[in-house]
């Protein structure tokens, strides 16, 4: 039998040179007459050792990395198709500890199976929740949902069946589910992995998702920065067409669900639920007022659950297991497990997926081995452009959702972007504005002209101008941001922009004296 | 054919193709961009009428949208991340040195329409920060000597 060889897919991984791995090896072990089978599968999410090579030992997985293609000779030299001994030796990947110490219940098959096999799906769990789903009433695959105590992933963490609920029991002649995959914060990438290395599992989330409310037709609103995660999620939703997981009568059941995959076109904004019906119905992506609610009155005026693909890709297995299995991982109000993203400047990025209550500082530390250049870590920024800066007094912060807002900070989608010493506070400050101005939809003034007007008072401060009067003028600017924008785009800006100014003051030029007089 | 009947006759197969479907503007400019590499403005009117639009409406989604490009592209476009993770490795000592060796800023072409720059916030690669795209392939953990290695061996540079 041929040796099954594994080399990532995944567009990180590939960034870093996979695909030239995965043809040298290909290539030299037809030099060498030996028999091999490559098998592209998602990350592990140890980005740091990516691109990885895994062979499969009767004891398990065995790891090699970073490979490069130019090393692949001596791979073969040291037998590693065998799982022989070489300088880039890991050892099973499963044994490797940033990954044993995880809980990965939605990532459960990521790295492992080839993703767009059906196949491989069903043969590690896969489509079992659906198949539950399939006997059960409406009503109850809701509550498993919400027994759960599944809150949305994307950040705004709205408890998952109560969304659900209210489309199920808003009567209409047509619904819709739809699949926020417009993962557009920095640091975050946790979506684009799921897309690229179990689509199965979204396509499946959004089925039950489907049957639960009465929805016949799903859209995944994909951001066009992801064409390998476009790719992949195509492949995969025909797979599911031709086998009777997706389309008029799903496995005999009678039931009926459609997908398809929508680009976005690079507006932040349309991450934002309302912009993105917008967006959807072919228009310019301006936020809507809310009420009436999406789940009353969404996407074309009909009833709609909007849920991030996180969400999505967790109800198989809380459908597979039921809502107690799920809701046992956790604490507090924040249950089951959150896939963190470790990004910026760290020695270990990737993904972690743990059950909440650990600290920052754990995550920072235990997993992410402290700052890649090897400096201190100066500040993380948490959730996105949008979540605050925490500088070092905050990370024993337990990453839940609560613990997060009691600080006037936020967990978001889970990502953690960190720097070192050698970052200007005010700089990002500024940055977080202009980013803001960039890509404001312009529906609300506060936001539209005072993202413009944050940078400038930000570069007079930068300059020294009138430090006291300016920051107070910055700080009033904010306010207003914070209590008169429709969206969290305008009314979270002042997250990064306060939090720079309140704990990193020094690089504003501000001494305490001085902002107190 | 003249290329501007050939314009006509892929628009209008393209928005054949998209106009049964609900909400088909999108679909429709992502089509035309990937056959024309922008959408130019005499495809307007036409789109515009196959779906039963205004002229103000179409203009206004494809001048709302960053990825939407109204002018011809160069051969290669480069997307080069300015979002936080990438700062944090060193992004824009990178977008100094991108900037210079292309001798464009972002938005502009090299005159010699090799390559287009366009700032991207978010590619998704924060892992392997700083990153950029080139067409439909990611690089990550770029610095400024494999930057000019792979503009190298894309060719025509500067």
């Amino acid at each position: 039998m041929s040796q099954k060889i594994y080399v990532s897919a995944d567009s990180s991984a590939l960034s870093l040179g996979a695909e030239r791995v995965a043809v040298a090896i290909a290539k030299e072990a037809q030099q060498r007459g030996v028999e091999i089978e490559i098998i592209r599968n998602g990350s592990r999410g140890m980005y740091w050792l990516e691109p990885l090579v895994e062979v499969g030992t009767p004891a398990g997985r065995v790891a090699y990395g970073p490979v490069q293609a130019n090393v692949v000779k001596s791979l073969f030299d040291s037998n590693f198709t065998e799982g022989g001994t070489h300088p880039l030796s890991l050892g099973l990947t499963e044994e490797l500890p940033y990954f044993k110490r995880q809980t990965r219940l939605t990532f459960a098959r990521v790295g492992i199976t080839d993703p767009i096999s059906l196949q491989d799906y069903l043969d590690n769990e896969g489509y079992k929740g659906l198949m539950n789903a399939l006997r059960m009433d409406q009503a109850n695959i809701v509550k498993a949902v919400t027994d759960s105590g599944l809150r949305g992933r994307g950040g705004a963490a709205f408890p998952t069946g109560i969304k659900w609920n209210t489309v199920l029991n808003t009567p209409s002649d047509q619904k819709y589910i739809i699949c926020n995959a417009d993962e557009g914060d920095s640091g975050t990438f946790s979506d684009r992995m799921i897309m690229e290395g179990d689509p199965f599992v979204l396509i499946e989330g959004m089925t039950i998702a489907g049957i639960a409310v009465g929805a016949t037709q799903g859209y995944i609103y994909l951001r066009v920065e992801y064409p390998h995660a476009h790719k992949t999620l195509n492949a995969a939703i025909e797979k599911a067409y031709q086998a009777g997981y997706l389309g008029a009568d799903i496995q005999g059941s009678g039931k009926h669900f459609d997908l398809e995959v929508r680009l976005g076109a690079g507006a932040y904004v349309c991450g934002e639920e309302t912009s993105l019906m917008e967006s959807l119905e072919g228009k310019r992506g301006l936020v809507r007022f809310k009420p009436p609610l999406p789940a009353i009155k969404g996407l074309f005026g009909k009833p709609t659950v909007v849920n991030n693909v996180i969400s999505l890709a967790s109800v198989p297995i809380i459908l597979d297991k039921g809502g107690d299995y799920y809701r046992d991982f956790g604490l507090g109000r924040s249950r089951g497990t959150l896939p963190l993203q470790l990004a910026g400047n760290i020695k270990h990025p990737g993904l972690v997926e743990v059950a909440f209550g650990m600290t920052l500082r754990e995550l920072l530390y235990d997993f992410g081995g402290g700052s890649a250049t090897g400096r201190p870590i100066r500040a993380v920024q948490v959730g996105g452009p949008l979540g605050a800066y925490m500088p070092e007094s905050q990370f024993d912060t337990p990453l839940d959702y609560e613990a997060f807002a009691a600080i006037w900070t936020v967990l978001g989608h889970g990502g953690v972007v960190v720097f070192d010493d050698t970052v200007n506070m005010a700089e990002m400050a500024r940055y977080s504005m202009e980013f803001c101005a960039v890509e404001s939809c312009g529906k609300c003034t506060p936001c539209r002209i005072g993202s413009t007007r944050g940078v400038e008072v930000i570069e007079d401060i930068i300059n020294g101008r009138e430090l006291v009067k300016n920051v107070a003028l910055l700080r009033d600017l904010c306010n207003t941001l914070l209590n008169g924008s429709l969206c969290a785009l305008g009314g979270m800006t002042p997250y990064p922009v306060l939090s720079a100014l309140n704990h990193f003051s020094e690089d504003f030029g501000i001494d305490e004296n001085a902002e107190a007089a | 054919m003249t290329e501007r009947d050939n314009m006509h006759s892929i628009v209008q197969e393209i928005t054949e193709r998209f106009k049964a479907k609900p909400g088909p503007l999108l679909p429709v400019l992502h089509a035309v961009q990937d056959a024309l590499g922008f959408v130019p403005a005499e495809c307007v009117p036409d789109i515009a009428s196959a779906l039963n639009l205004s002229r103000a409406e179409v203009h206004g989604v494809i001048s709302f949208y960053h990825y939407f490009r109204e002018t011809p592209p160069g051969k290669h476009t480069i997307h080069l991340c300015r979002a936080e993770s990438c700062q944090a490795m060193g992004a824009k000592q990178l977008e100094v040195h991108v900037k210079s060796r292309l001798g464009i800023d972002y938005h502009e072409t090299t005159a010699d329409g090799s390559f287009s720059l366009e700032p991207v916030y978010c590619l998704g690669n924060c892992a392997c920060s700083p990153a950029m795209q080139i067409d439909h392939d990611i690089y990550g953990r770029i610095t400024a000597e494999t930057f000019d290695e792979i503009v190298n061996e894309l060719g025509e540079s500067a």
